[in-house]
């Protein structure tokens, strides 16, 4: 199967549609200026995020969130953020120190990165320069979204281990599983899109969606891709790493001050960053929807920078919308869906899609031809797993039984005294004829009973 | 020690030899400039990592030179490449090797004891020749095979389509041997970390939570080695000969309350857990067995008989 090769096999195929030649007459200054309002616009969506997120969970949990400093309570992640600037940094005795210190930068940096590639509008027209809405394009963009996140999981894990203690050592151990782990189910997912867009450049891609979003074509693969995404950003339920009430905070126990403040806003941006690579991917990108997509000036100009935000607003609320309602998983659920379910699913999906593909192209079935022989006894067969008798669940029975019978007494042991006993219970006991021997005596030591 | 100093110069002679061996590429200055940036650092890293103290320092530097590696990789037109490797190496195998590092704690250093006799030397002479031979072939290389730069390459299929082109035409065989290869490992440690299991073995979730249900404590219990008679802070924890264990109590409590709650307990008038707080409650079974609940009361444990231990845990685990 050949991977991104059209029918005339030339760059004329789906790479012609990639916005890099219009982008590489951009001047200097016109780049500076994209990557500066790049930088403020996504410090100013987290500040955005994080009230949107409180005031959302607020309202699920009938309460009014913060409302108090500002219009709506809006300036209320501003106070935050100058609260952790101006807090003092501490270190403590048992850090890593130049890990330590490296560890958030390592998380911040990589964040901001993703959207550089990430086709925020259409062409538009900036003082008098024909450009499009995106800093870069590279012809394998998305590669840099996954990239910049297999390094972004070097912060956590090093601010875990560097750090000196147990529960951020905990922390950045999940994390390091986790997010490789979910990056892989994630990686598949793409591979239906690529296969089907010919290239992995994001303009492309979202040129390439014209007739139809990849959310009607490829469905399981955007399902794959939001699950993993949840479980990629370290957000409920999937947020192990920094499980509250199982590790205090997780990777960032030991952070305070801003280094703490660059933990949190590499976690909000890469949550935009998902969702915009999301939307890009699935969502059309800066496409208009259907019925304002009927309007042809929908899909020109600046207007479509409404619609790509519209859309990474819904998906945050998604998140927002996850984190009040789903408790957190446990950790071997989460592997067992990580490695057991999404994985083999995807690349089943692959399997399909990539025999579509080459049915499509190599052969003179029509494309509805294709859809129906693959469509048909995909259908019969989900059906029939569907309908099939479930499996006696043997166990069931059994294990009724089995917490119906109550060890009546514990046999009351006589066994040789400094021998322990059998004990029926599975939880550990002290014994309770265990002969202490004598220690040797020590100056100084203190003897309560005497 | 000796095998990774190899890699390292390996790698570095790399970074140092690749950017001859493409000058057909046409970035001219900009490539320049970014291999004499990054190619040093590529070198430093590799250097970093033999000298580091720590193992998981090592595995930083490491990280360095295979970043600086994609870096060159990117600007040379290899962009799939270079973020494949990325993506791969520093991703996910040197992220797999940090994981198993930092459960080895952070003091465990290298062992100095040589196990083999003439270990060091032989591997020295080993990765010395190593060195050579791939310096000389490189150098081979680079003198007499022709540049063709990746310009035709791209013009026909784009970049990412002319790479996929040659793996699966004309280097499908070694490409399907790797990939046997690593599979093989793949299962190899499956089969040495599986462990067969019994269906018993196991409680479901629901099982788990149903036997909590019915036991008299659906709480957390309290930590292992604990048994509680109150909530006080006064409680002393009690050895076993019924004296009270010295530590126990904040040295801000009173002596006297704690050596009184330790008497009431000699004295039986306290009884663990299956206090009023959580009232006992006779088990069905029980009964069957002996007729009536009073004989697995818990009895005041007096501390110095040899009173049941799991007795004393009876009421609140099945």
């Amino acid at each position: 199967m050949r991977v991104a090769v059209t029918p005339g096999g030339t760059v004329s195929g789906p790479d012609s549609l990639s916005v890099a030649p219009l982008l590489a007459n951009d001047p200097v200054w016109l780049m500076l200026i994209k990557a500066v309002v790049i930088f403020a616009f996504l410090l100013l969506l987290t500040l955005f995020a994080i009230w949107f997120e409180r005031r959302v969970v607020g309202r699920m949990q009938h309460r009014p969130g913060p409302n108090w400093n500002g219009p709506l309570g809006l300036l209320q992640s501003l106070a935050d953020a100058l609260k952790l600037i101006f807090k003092e940094g501490l270190m403590p005795r048992m850090v890593d120190k130049v890990v330590y210190i490296a560890a958030p930068i390592m998380a911040g940096i990589p964040a901001f990165m993703v959207f550089s590639v990430i086709p925020v509008g259409g062409r538009v027209s900036m003082f008098g320069h024909q450009t499009a809405l995106q800093l870069t394009d590279l012809p394998v963009g998305v590669l840099l979204a996954l990239v910049m996140s297999s390094i972004g999981i070097y912060g956590i894990v090093l601010g875990g281990w560097s750090s000196g203690s147990t529960y951020p050592l905990l922390g950045g151990l999940r994390s390091a599983a986790q997010m490789i782990s979910y990056e892989i189910a994630m990686g598949l997912s793409f591979v239906a899109v690529f296969l089907y867009a010919g290239t992995l450049s994001t303009s492309a891609i979202v040129a390439q969606q014209e007739a139809g979003w990849y959310i009607w074509l490829l469905p399981v693969s955007f399902i794959v891709y939001c699950i993993a995404m949840v479980g990629e950003t370290n957000r409920a339920p999937f947020d192990l790493p920094e499980a509250e009430s199982e590790l205090v905070g997780g990777y960032n126990t030991e952070y305070s001050s801003m280094r703490f403040g660059l933990f949190f806003l590499a976690e909000y941006i890469n949550l935009i960053n998902v969702s915009a690579l999301c939307t890009t991917l699935f969502l059309g990108g800066w496409r208009a929807p259907w019925p304002l997509s009927l309007w042809s000036g929908a899909n020109e100009g600046w207007w479509t920078m409404l619609w790509f935000f519209i859309k990474v607003l819904i998906f945050m609320f998604v998140f927002v919308w996850l984190r009040g309602t789903l408790p957190r998983f446990r950790y071997d659920q989460f592997m067992h869906m990580g490695w057991k379910v999404l994985v083999p699913v995807s690349l089943a999906w692959i399997l399909l899609v990539g025999v579509a593909r080459v049915l499509n192209t190599a052969t003179t079935l029509t494309t509805s031809q294709v859809l129906l022989w693959m469509g048909i006894p995909l259908v019969i067969l989900l059906l029939i797993v569907a309908f099939w008798p479930a499996r006696a669940e043997s166990g069931e029975p059994g294990e009724e039984d089995e917490y119906d019978v109550v060890p009546a007494v514990a046999p009351s042991h006589h066994g040789e005294p400094g021998v322990v006993g059998p004990s029926l219970a599975d939880f550990p006991v002290p014994p309770m004829d265990l002969v202490v021997p004598a220690g040797p005596v020590r100056k100084g030591r203190v003897d309560v009973d005497s | 020690m000796i095998a990774h100093l190899t890699t390292a110069v390996t790698t570095a002679v790399g970074a140092a030899v690749t950017p001859l061996t493409a000058t057909g590429g046409g970035a001219g200055g900009a490539e320049e400039i970014v291999f004499w940036i990054v190619g040093p650092l590529a070198l430093l890293g590799a250097i970093g990592m033999l000298f580091s103290k720590g193992a998981v320092h090592s595995a930083l530097w490491l990280v360095l030179t295979m970043m600086c590696l994609g870096v060159l990789y990117i600007t040379q037109q290899a962009e799939f490449l270079g973020f494949a490797q990325i993506i791969v190496y520093t991703g996910a195998i040197m992220m797999l090797f940090l994981f198993v590092l930092m459960l080895t704690g952070r003091d465990a250093g290298d062992s100095v004891i040589e196990v083999l006799r003439g270990q060091r030397v032989a591997a020295g002479l080993l990765g010395l020749g190593l060195v050579g031979l791939l310096v000389a072939v490189l150098m081979h290389a680079v003198g007499t095979l022709p540049n063709v730069g990746l310009t035709d390459a791209i013009a026909e299929r784009g970049a990412v389509g002319s790479l996929a082109a040659s793996i699966f035409t004309t280097y499908l065989f070694p490409f399907e041997l790797t990939s046997a290869l690593l599979i093989t490992a793949a299962v190899g440690a499956m089969v040495l970390a599986h462990v067969e299991r019994t269906k018993r073995e196991r409680r479901s979730q629901k099982a788990t939570v149903l036997a909590r249900m019915r036991s008299d404590r659906m709480s957390p219990l309290p930590g292992p080695g604990v048994h509680a008679t109150s909530a006080s802070n006064a409680t002393p924890a009690m050895l076993p000969d019924g004296s009270i264990a010295p530590g126990s109590v904040s040295h801000l409590v009173e002596m006297a309350v704690s050596e009184q709650v330790a008497r009431r307990f000699r004295e039986g008038e306290l009884v663990p857990i299956n206090g009023p707080e959580h009232p006992y409650r006779p088990k069905r079974a029980a009964i069957d067995h002996e007729g009536s609940a009073e004989n697995i009361v818990i009895p005041a444990v007096s501390a110095a008989s040899g009173g049941s231990a799991g007795a004393a845990h009876e009421g609140s685990e099945s």
